[in-house]
């Protein structure tokens, strides 16, 4: 057998490196640093989380502060959301277009204070995001700074993340509500506690500085295995989200979609006041419909499709897969592809074409899975 | 952890046990452990002939795609059916009852060139 991946070469590493081979992990390079993949098993550790509690290194995204009398303002201009309808306390998913409407990345914008916002960009895209809001930012009153290296990441997902945290911060788990954010301490460790997540589970993530990653991480450690709960890799994060239905940047997104074409078209607050990179662009999207769209497909053959694979629906191209794998939950093989419009109801039979055959799928609605609480 | 002594292996990572004039091939417990969950195994019928170092199968895990090459020329006679609903057989037994294909063994000269057990350690060793 060969490995058809992709040579490995590391570069930055999170504060939790060590910690993460010593438990065993392998570790590869994603995005410029070294990440754990999987510790045990990507299926028990997708598991985990599903039924337990899962705990995740993320210091490698990327977190800029938008600060100053006009951040809102200034940050409206730059995103194709609406940070100036947040209060505070409160977060938005969001996205960075380029004048072409366009994806550079897809973001939570966090509001911290009323002249203070946290983006959180993806790992790839940290350096792009950085440069476009400096850029973007320039002549307005608001000052970016680029926290993503002196800023920890740790999250806690699962159905017994109350039970994890609770114990071990002051801020007031119950009254914090899907999507969002308190100050307090975690661990003794000063910390913003954000209720968001990426794997369709409760749970929350927590931001600290830098140099006190280890210890939070060691703190959530003990109380994640208590609770018959794992660490995480970035295998079964891409799992989880996808049975969660949510976009991956470099699959779903990238600079050629536009937020309508992923479905995402509610991101996009074009009755917002004044003008945003992309304004034109998208509100002609808008007007006219995307040219294609994103769907979820559960494969009705034998075979895994997986990102780039075609699909079509008997001898005409409608499309490529963006991701696909076996659902651990759901025990099938599941994927999300564009396909053309016409060809997106769900419901609809495709085929997708594995290695030198073509294999039936169904076009179902996303997401494959909602937790049931 | 040895590879047994009784196999002879591929530089690609699988296994041959020959046993008469036939051939049973797997993967190997490394290859499994590197691979991780493997979640479905793809063969070829009964019938079809295998050449050497021709991909004649696909192994995935939830995160990979990986080839399986035929580690000599035969035809094959069966394949291992109970892959289909338990392709983590792989993982768990990689050398009893995750075997993937049987075949018939076209030229024995093709044995001599695999591994034996010590050798498979020592390539696993150096990788």
């Amino acid at each position: 057998m060969s490995d058809r991946g992709v040579a490995e070469s590391a570069i930055h590493e999170t504060p939790l490196a060590s910690r993460h081979e010593r438990l065993g992990a392998r570790m590869i390079e994603f995005a410029g640093w070294l990440m754990p993949v999987q510790y045990s098993s990507i299926l028990d550790e997708h598991r985990a989380v599903r039924e337990r509690v899962g705990l995740f290194d993320l210091s490698h995204m990327g977190e800029l502060i938008v600060e100053g009398a006009t951040a809102g303002e200034a940050l409206s201009g730059a995103v194709v959301s609406d940070p100036l309808a947040l209060a505070v306390g409160r977060a938005q998913y969001s996205m960075l277009c380029a004048a072409d409407g366009g994806v550079l990345d897809d973001l939570i914008v966090y509001r911290l204070a009323a002249d203070r916002f946290m983006v959180v960009a993806n790992a790839a895209n940290a350096q792009v995001v950085s440069d476009a809001l400096a850029e973007r930012l320039a002549g307005t009153r608001a000052v970016l700074d680029d926290q993503s290296l002196a800023t920890g990441l740790v999250a806690i997902q699962g159905p017994r993340s109350v039970d994890v945290l609770g114990p071990l911060t002051d801020v007031d788990l119950a009254g914090l509500r899907y999507y969002g954010i308190a100050e307090g301490k975690v661990a003794g460790i000063a910390a913003h506690v954000a209720r968001t997540g990426y794997t369709g589970e409760d749970g929350f993530e927590v931001f600290v500085e830098i140099q006190r990653t280890g210890e939070l991480w060691d703190a959530l450690l003990e109380r994640v295995q208590a609770a018959d709960g794992l660490p995480v890799g970035l295998g079964a994060r891409d799992t989880l989200r996808l049975e969660a239905g949510m976009p991956l940047y470099g699959n779903e997104l990238d600079s050629t979609t536009t937020p309508y074409d992923a479905g995402l078209g509610r991101v996009v607050k074009l009755e917002k006041a004044g003008d945003f990179v992309g304004r034109a662009a998208l509100e002609r999207v808008a007007a006219d419909g995307p040219k294609r769209r994103l769907v979820g497909l559960t494969i009705e053959g034998r075979g895994i499709a997986r990102h780039g694979y075609p699909v079509a629906v008997e001898d005409r191209r409608t499309g490529v897969v963006t991701s696909g794998t076996q659902s651990p939950t759901l025990g099938v093989p599941i994927a999300m592809a564009y396909v053309a419009p016409a060809d997106g109801e769900p419901g609809t039979m495709v085929d997708v074409e594995i290695r030198d055959g073509r294999v039936p799928a169904r076009v179902v609605p996303l997401p494959f899975y909602r937790r049931s609480s | 952890m040895s590879a047994p002594t009784d196999l002879r292996y591929t530089r690609d990572h699988e296994w041959v046990r020959v046993d008469g004039d036939e051939a049973t091939v797997g993967i190997t417990q490394y290859a499994a452990d590197q691979l991780g969950d493997i979640v479905f195994v793809e063969l070829p019928e009964a019938g079809r002939d295998l050449e050497e170092a021709k991909s004649f199968g696909v192994v995935e895990s939830v995160k990979a795609v990986s080839d399986l090459f035929a580690p000599i020329s035969g035809e094959v006679t069966s394949t291992n059916d109970a892959l289909a609903s338990e392709p983590e057989l792989v993982n768990r037994d990689p050398y009893g009852a995750g075997w993937m294909v049987r075949m018939t063994v076209a030229d024995p000269a093709q044995l001599d060139d695999l591994l034996d057990g010590d050798g498979y350690d020592e390539l696993v060793a150096a990788s």
